[in-house]
């Protein structure tokens, strides 16, 4: 019998299989593979289900679990409650071992729970059409700049300094592959908005799209309204969304934006190193040919029945092949069905409530700061569960040390990506930070500073 | 019927800390039109309502847990539930991608040990985890070319050679990298044909993506003479690791002379696929490509592991910080199980499995290629229509009633009324046994009456959907019925 768990095969029927075969042994159906790989793998020994298991819980233990710690961090990924019915619900098998719904008769599970996705996507954006997910956050906004020139066919991508910094990272990237022109646009100094006399003498007919956050990476909420003004009716408006923040703020959609993309994982992923969470993109339906990623849609049987079926498919690489919108094929479906599950339990109410809370924990917290000598925040414009503040007399990292000795996880440091901001720190609260977190960070605030 | 139509408002299927809030109207210093006038239309639900919808959509889904997923080139192998337990540890679920280093070092091993292990399995020099996908790995690697190149000051170098079996996704990755794609015919055998390759093979060629074995399950015996011409010409070869699983522990891509390799860790190292996602696609890269790979690697020295930035000739980033960590900590909790021979052996059981299905197919339906096979092939169904007036697609379809996913049809678009199997190496003989005798029977009704093909499936929780109608008009997100 085979030495390992996932291989059914014994010594008998291997020999049968090759007797129907037809040939002698193993090595007779490798014989058309060079030998050039003479040697064996420098890789472990097979291993035994609880040593493996042992290992990994060992090596899980070295490291510092955020729900052990007060978490004041946000900066793109965040720590918000998940509730326990989700990780059942969602480690079912007929979710997590299934593929790509490409036989809708048997997929339904997944399509519908995808177009449920959609449809609470396209609720919260504001826009008509949202797609089943991108990879993260970042390559959405990546996709939002190409999918912007390939719909205008101007070639300069304006994109606001602070959208997140990784965020811009891989948009240049992209960009830079297909010779897409990329500037940025610079912050108001005293709100942390968009610097709207700057972007208004920026402007130009090459302009293929503007991209501003929302809030933006301070947590400051942008005027959308102010920047869709100034805009022309052919340059694409694309704003990066926090998703928990667009059940309490006006949907992007209202104001005009095109496009709305951003990270999906405070929608009941958890924060896991930064990876898996997903993209959401959302769009307005007279783009919906140009948009990219798998899009599901609602059909019938031959009974007349509803069902759901992936439209739309001449879009993709599978059947375009060089002239597909995007290449993405595999995406993150399976936290879109979690973000899914997680915005029916909460529902309007809920998604609310945690806004709110988020919301109303990190005023509290900028009022308190603010009497703090030592700690001075950096702008007045209006923010949502986050904010940057400016510290005197100690350093970011030195007090980061100081806190994580209280098992706090401070705020996030600036000055690598912001080195004009100096020695500043990003503050974050969701609704998992308790209001006894709150003081007893507050109490350490005052003896490190 | 849908979670909005269930919803019932007023309902609620979540609680928070009864905490009061520090500010009785929290939102007041958010100018008033920035607000939201109206609520999102989020359904409203009580956690059994919600428990109960998706259980029951669950149950409307086919899956790997649930029988043969004989896909081809999507490698549906079982997926182990240690692997899920890894990935849910305290430990490692909850970690924040900009906590200190020195709180995350379990982690980081991990990672490191995975850039290790793929390393060695690849043949290759360094690996990045940082793809989520497979064709965000391509993406990776041909944006790795273009650098190479650019610093090398050979721009001209814009095309890259794709052959006309290649996933639909390398053509598609080339062109977002920037690259003219060159699709080059396959010969007779259903190999890369040299003759072809060498004529369109000039110092405009900046790379060739191949996928071997190729997705007609076929081993590229040319290999080392592909290898051969294309170093010459100063091209970079590289590989497509959707069919890694056919050769892991026998021959490496790095041997074989290719540059560049992705993998498709949902695939090959069974992560699982999650109905379409998340992924993960690593990229290897031989030694004087390194420099090249997105930032940050993860390294070690004496202080313990860290992120490394420090390379100059990067391309930049390709997503947010360090990769699907969940699924990297699958990959490498089912790499540590089967071991150095247990990867060696799964692939030999992969071959065995769809050779032993291919001879017994064949007898059936003919194959479009004869002789070996790796771990798929692809069955010709054109004698279906020639002599049943039945499609492929209405054979997929019957399938389906026999409580069978059918195999991968109209792929590789060679082949026509394609099916491409692909059994993995997690199937027993009775399965695959089972599988012939089903496609008998279908082949029966297809004999004696070619309508009960035509009309299948008959016990699905649909029958066959109107796709046509559904891209004509396309209706992408429930309504409420006004």
């Amino acid at each position: 019998m085979s030495r390992y768990s996932y291989i059914p095969h014994t010594e008998t029927e291997i020999s049968e299989m090759l007797e129907t075969i037809g040939v002698k042994s193993i090595e007779a159906l490798f014989e058309d593979v060079p030998k050039v790989f003479d040697f064996k793998l420098d890789l472990p020994e097979s291993s035994d289900e609880f040593s493996v298991a042992r290992e990994l819980k060992a090596l899980s233990k070295k490291n510092l679990s955020l729900n052990e710690m007060a978490i004041f961090r946000g900066a793109g990924v965040y720590y918000h409650y998940i509730p326990s019915a989700i990780r059942y619900l969602s480690s079912r098998g007929e979710f997590l071992t299934a593929y790509t719904p490409y036989q809708p008769e048997v997929s339904q599970g997944t399509l519908q729970a995808l177009f449920e996705f959609q449809t609470m996507i396209a609720e919260l954006t504001g826009l008509e059409v949202a797609n089943s997910s991108m990879y993260d956050g970042a390559t959405a906004v990546a996709e939002a700049a190409l999918m912007a020139v390939r719909t205008n066919g101007r070639n300069r991508v304006l994109i606001s300094q602070t959208i997140h910094p990784e965020y811009r990272h891989v948009t240049n990237t992209y960009c830079h592959a297909q010779s897409i022109e990329i500037e940025e646009l610079p912050y108001s100094k005293d709100t942390g908005q968009i610097d709207l006399e700057k972007l208004k003498s920026t402007l130009d007919d090459d302009v293929s799209a503007v991209i501003v956050g929302y809030p933006n990476y301070f947590g400051i909420i942008e005027d959308l309204k102010k920047i869709k003004a100034l805009l022309d009716e052919k340059i694409m408006f694309i704003v990066v969304a926090n998703p928990i923040a667009l059940s309490v703020l006006e949907a992007p959609g209202s104001f005009g934006a095109d496009i709305v993309v951003g990270e999906g994982q405070p929608l009941g992923n958890p924060s896991s190193l930064g990876g898996p969470g997903f993209g959401f993109f959302a769009t307005r339906e007279k783009f919906v040919r140009k948009m990219p990623g798998r899009i599901i849609g609602e059909t019938k049987d031959v009974d007349g029945k509803t069902g759901y079926v992936m439209v739309l498919q001449t879009r993709e690489q599978h059947i375009r092949r060089g002239k597909a919108t995007s290449n993405i094929c595999s995406n993150h479906a399976h936290n879109a069905v979690i973000a899914a599950m997680y915005m029916s339990l909460l529902g309007k109410e809920g998604l609310r409530e945690v806004a709110i809370r988020s919301f109303d924990k990190a005023h509290y917290l900028f009022h308190q700061i603010s009497k703090i000598e030592g700690m001075e925040p950096l702008f007045s414009g209006p923010f949502f569960h986050e904010f940057p503040v400016r510290l005197k007399g100690t350093s970011a990292s030195k007090l980061n040390a100081d806190l994580l000795k209280h098992k706090i996880l401070g705020p996030m440091e600036l000055e690598k990506d912001f080195p004009e901001l100096g020695n500043s720190v990003l503050f974050c609260t969701t609704e998992a930070v308790r209001n006894e977190d709150l003081e007893f960070l507050l109490g350490r605030l005052e003896e490190i500073l | 019927m849908t979670i909005f139509e269930k919803s019932v408002s007023g309902r609620k299927g979540y609680s928070l800390p009864d905490e009061p809030l520090h500010d009785s109207s929290p939102l007041s210093n958010v100018p008033e039109h920035l607000l939201r006038k109206r609520d999102p239309e989020l359904p409203e639900s009580s956690e059994v309502d919600v428990v109960r919808h998706y259980t029951e959509l669950s149950r409307k889904n086919y899956s790997v847990d649930c029988g043969f997923y004989p896909l081809g080139s999507c490698t549906m192998k079982y997926n182990p539930r240690l692997n899920e337990e890894v990935a849910s540890l305290e430990g490692f679920l909850h970690l924040h991608p900009h906590q200190p280093i020195e709180s995350i070092q379990g982690a980081m091993e991990v990672m490191y040990e995975l850039q290790k292990m793929l390393s060695e399995i690849t043949g290759m020099d360094a690996f990045t985890l940082q793809p989520a996908a497979g064709a965000h790995g391509e993406l990776t690697g041909m944006l790795i070319v273009k650098k190479y190149f650019e610093v090398k000051g050979e721009q001209q170098r814009r095309k890259v050679i794709v052959p006309d079996s290649a996933h639909g996704t390398n053509p598609a990755s080339a062109k977002m990298a920037g690259f003219e794609v060159v699709e080059i015919a396959s010969n007779s055998s259903g190999l890369v044909d040299l003759d072809n390759l060498k004529e369109v093979l000039d110092d405009s060629v900046a790379a060739i993506m191949l996928t071997n074995p190729n997705t007609l399950g076929l081993f590229e015996k040319d290999i080392l003479e592909i290898s051969k011409i294309a170093h010459k010409n100063g091209t970079l070869l590289y590989y497509d690791g959707a069919n890694l699983n056919a050769i892991m522990g026998r021959v490496r891509p790095g041997d074989m002379g290719f540059d560049i390799v992705h993998l498709n860790l949902h695939k090959t190292f069974s992560t699982p696929h999650g109905m379409g996602g998340p992924g993960s696609g690593p990229v290897g890269v031989s030694a004087k490509l390194k420099e090249f790979l997105p930032v940050p690697i993860v390294a070690l020295n004496d202080d313990g592991y860290y992120f490394d930035y420090n390379l100059p000739k990067s391309i930049g980033k390709v997503r947010s910080f360090y990769g699907n960590f969940g699924v990297l900590l699958k990959a490498y909790a089912y790499i540590r199980m089967l071991g150095k021979d247990g990867l060696k052996f799964a692939s030999e059981m992969a071959v065995l499995n769809a050779n032993y299905l291919r001879v017994k197919l064949s007898k059936l339906i003919k194959a479009s290629h004869p002789g070996i096979c790796k771990h798929e092939f692809v069955l010709d169904g054109s004698i279906l229509v020639k002599e049943f007036g039945v499609k492929t697609l209405d054979l997929a379809k019957r399938l389906l009633d026999y409580g069978v996913h059918p195999p991968t049809i109209y792929f590789p678009l060679i082949v026509h009324e394609a099916m491409m199997i692909e059994p993995t190496e997690t199937e027993s003989k009775d399965n695959l046994d089972r599988f012939v005798e089903v496609i008998g029977k279908i082949l029966e009704e297809a004999r004696d009456n070619p309508e009960t093909l035509k009309n299948a499936p008959y016990t699905t929780p649909v029958r066959r959907l109107d796709e046509t109608m559904a891209s004509r008009k396309p209706v992408m997100r429930w309504k409420k019925e006004k």
